[in-house]
């Protein structure tokens, strides 16, 4: 993590996706997609529920193999390396997960020491501290010692967030973030999303469906459509919304009013 | 981006003409390059720091860092902030800077509740006993709301969906079969082994088939259908009922006025106490013909004088005591399963202990029953 990195030039491709189809089997869920994700972004990728959003997330972080098409981080092509290369790219992507995806069996602070005892070679203490760093960060400060089942959902994302930043990542991904947040907790997030972006350069991939969350965070982002299966607009949200010709696109981001407005942000 | 991204983070510490301490940072402050300890800052902090002391801290030819560079500027900030000085992070870059005000930022979630981790002993002997009294009582609960749930089979409370009900039904029973067939196989030519050798040394040999048929029938049968069941169907239910808790499941039963004791539970009981009766016959055979294998084999008695003396020896009563010792080991393992499976919690780990628990406890109270059944036969002379 460089502080130069928050002044570099914003354009720097940081993952490109080219010509990806995606399908379980037979079944084709998305097909030919290309976009890039910049250096500094954050990404968000929309669309309605069902859509495929989730698949991708997947074919992103590695857990999935894409049909066929490439996905490169800067100029690794991430199917067409070796596993251990994977690992290593892997590495440096963080991702927070839907319900947090805590291990039920450790304490807040030992879900993010685990990464850092398996990558680093800091001493125990000093893990320790790094974790409770971490926590202090999201606002669960002192909250090291609870189980995952201790503490409500919206802590539980955060504390998922805190996981997911233990390696302090080049990538995050986000999946729903806002999902089953009321709005004051969702608007906390995203300036969380927002100051980690600012202060760490991290690239930053967002999952969601949240309007508000959209438009207001959004610098850049994907249209993935169930029925045509493929992508039908790219850019800055708030330009999709302005230009965009395609009436599902439309009705997604207007709520089916077909009102180009807003929402309150 | 830095020229060299694992050049290791180093720092410097200085007291410049106007007593002011300097502390500098350079190099890369990354977890991936190599670390320096924060008490190694701190001793040498320690050394310098007279009271009344100014600290800067700059960190201009720093070039790269994360949050353990952050986590060293708290250490920093905390050991002076003990000592009542404030140090000067004005130098820092504005990322840095945003991070150390997000760090030290009140949490979010309010003030931070007791864990529960930490109690004296006692206390924790204490809440350890009464929290064995109340599952006691929760199981004993739970025993009557089984029973109430089996009445309502004849007054028309409980409805059980036939097509659950056929489902564990073929777990309970043909499922298990080849499982309940290898080891009750074996278990009769083990008990053959050990007969033969034995009964040789009088010229007993025809006695192995009364010894073999007498304890498969009586006992070792039902006991190893039990643990078997206990370890395959009895785990499925804790597991299955545990995750359906995870899952919320079994609230939203709740929620529709099902009871999931009637719905979940009485199904469970019925298809494992209608099938462990014909597990146990099966049971019985197939060990019959185990120790068979070895008392006709292994010595001069034919197969024909094997099988009559079994006859003979094995009455249709201690088929009977075995059928019915394993009807209640199922009702136990079935019992137990449910029961463990409801009282789960809500996490992954939960599910996993009350899983292992449901096996273990129900191999200990069918181990009991059997010692109190054998017991009670002997004194009635059965």
């Amino acid at each position: 993590m460089c502080p130069d990195r928050n002044i570099a030039d914003k354009r720097q491709p940081h993952i490109r996706v080219v010509d990806l189809t995606m399908a379980y089997g037979d079944f084709v869920i998305q097909r030919n997609l290309n976009f890039t994700i910049y250096r500094g972004d954050i990404f968000i990728v929309m669309g309605v529920s069902g859509c495929g959003k989730s698949t991708l997330l997947k074919h992103l972080t590695g857990l999935m193999r894409p049909a066929s098409g490439r996905i490169l981080f800067g100029d690794v092509d991430f199917w067409a390396v070796p596993e251990y290369r994977r690992w290593e790219l892997m590495e440096r992507c963080g991702v927070s997960y839907q319900d947090g995806a805590l291990w039920s069996s450790m304490t807040l602070s030992e879900n993010i020491s685990l990464p850092l005892e398996q990558y680093t070679s800091l001493s125990p203490g000093h893990i320790r501290r790094l974790a409770s760093l971490k926590l202090s960060l999201v606002g669960l400060k002192g909250f090291d010692d609870f189980f995952p089942a201790q503490i409500s959902g919206g802590m539980r994302k955060r504390a998922g967030l805190a996981r997911a930043m233990a390696l302090d990542p080049e990538v995050l991904f986000f999946d729903e973030p806002s999902a089953g947040l009321d709005p004051v907790s969702s608007k906390r997030l995203d300036d969380l999303i927002l100051e980690i972006r600012d202060s760490l350069g991290a690239t930053i991939v967002v999952i969601t469906h949240e309007l508000a969350s959209i438009f207001s965070i959004g610098s850049n982002g994907v249209f993935l459509d169930n029925k045509t299966k493929t992508m039908l607009a790219a850019g800055h949200p708030r330009d999709i919304l302005r230009t965009s010709k395609n009436q599902r696109v439309i009705d997604f981001l207007t709520r089916g009013t077909g009102k180009r407005e807003l929402p309150c942000v | 981006m830095a020229e060299n991204l694992n050049d290791a983070g180093t720092f410097f510490i200085k007291t410049d003409e106007k007593g002011r301490i300097q502390i500098s940072f350079s190099g890369n402050w990354t977890i991936k390059a190599a670390v320096i300890e924060e008490n190694k800052i701190l001793k040498e902090l320690g050394h310098r720091l007279v009271p009344g002391a100014k600290v800067m801290v700059n960190a201009s030819s720093l070039q790269a860092w994360d949050s353990i560079f952050i986590s060293a500027l708290i250490a920093v900030k905390d050991f002076l902030e003990n000592k009542n000085v404030a140090p000067d992070f004005t130098d820092l870059p504005e990322g840095v800077l945003h991070m150390l005000q997000l760090a030290s930022s009140s949490p979010e979630a309010g003030e931070v509740p007791a864990t529960g981790m930490e109690k004296r002993f006692l206390e924790r002997v204490g809440k350890t006993f009464q929290s064995y009294l109340q599952s006691v009582r929760d199981f004993h609960r739970f025993l009557g709301e089984v029973v109430l749930g089996l009445a309502g089979l004849f007054t028309g409370h409980t409805r059980i969906r036939a097509k659950d009900f056929f489902l564990y039904l073929q777990n309970a029973g043909a499922e298990a079969l080849p499982i309940v067939s290898m080891v009750s196989f074996l278990v009769g030519l083990i008990l053959a082994f050990v007969a033969t050798v034995q009964l040789k040394l009088f010229g007993a040999q025809i006695y192995v088939a009364d010894l073999v048929g007498i304890a498969m029938a009586r006992d070792m049968g039902a006991m190893m259908c039990g643990i078997i069941m206990a370890g395959r169907t009895g785990a499925t239910y804790a597991a299955q009922l545990g995750t359906m808790q995870v899952n919320e499941e079994i609230d939203a039963f709740k929620t529709f006025g099902i009871n999931p004791v009637n719905f979940l539970v009485v199904p469970r009981i019925l298809a494992l106490g209608f099938m462990m009766p014909f597990l146990c016959i099966y049971a019985d055979l197939l060990g019959i013909a185990g120790g068979a294998v070895v008392g006709a084999g292994f010595s001069d008695i034919t197969l024909q004088q094997y099988i009559n003396e079994t006859q003979v020896a094995v009455s249709l009563s201690q088929f009977f005591i075995g059928i019915v010792k394993c009807f209640i080991y199922g009702l136990i393992v079935a019992l137990v399963g449910c029961q463990k499976g409801l009282s789960s919690g809500r996490s992954a780990a939960a599910v996993g202990r009350v899983t292992t628990s449901a096996v273990v406890t129900s191999i200990v109270w069918i181990i009991i029953t059997c010692a109190v059944i054998t017991i009670i036969c002997y004194i009635l002379d059965i």
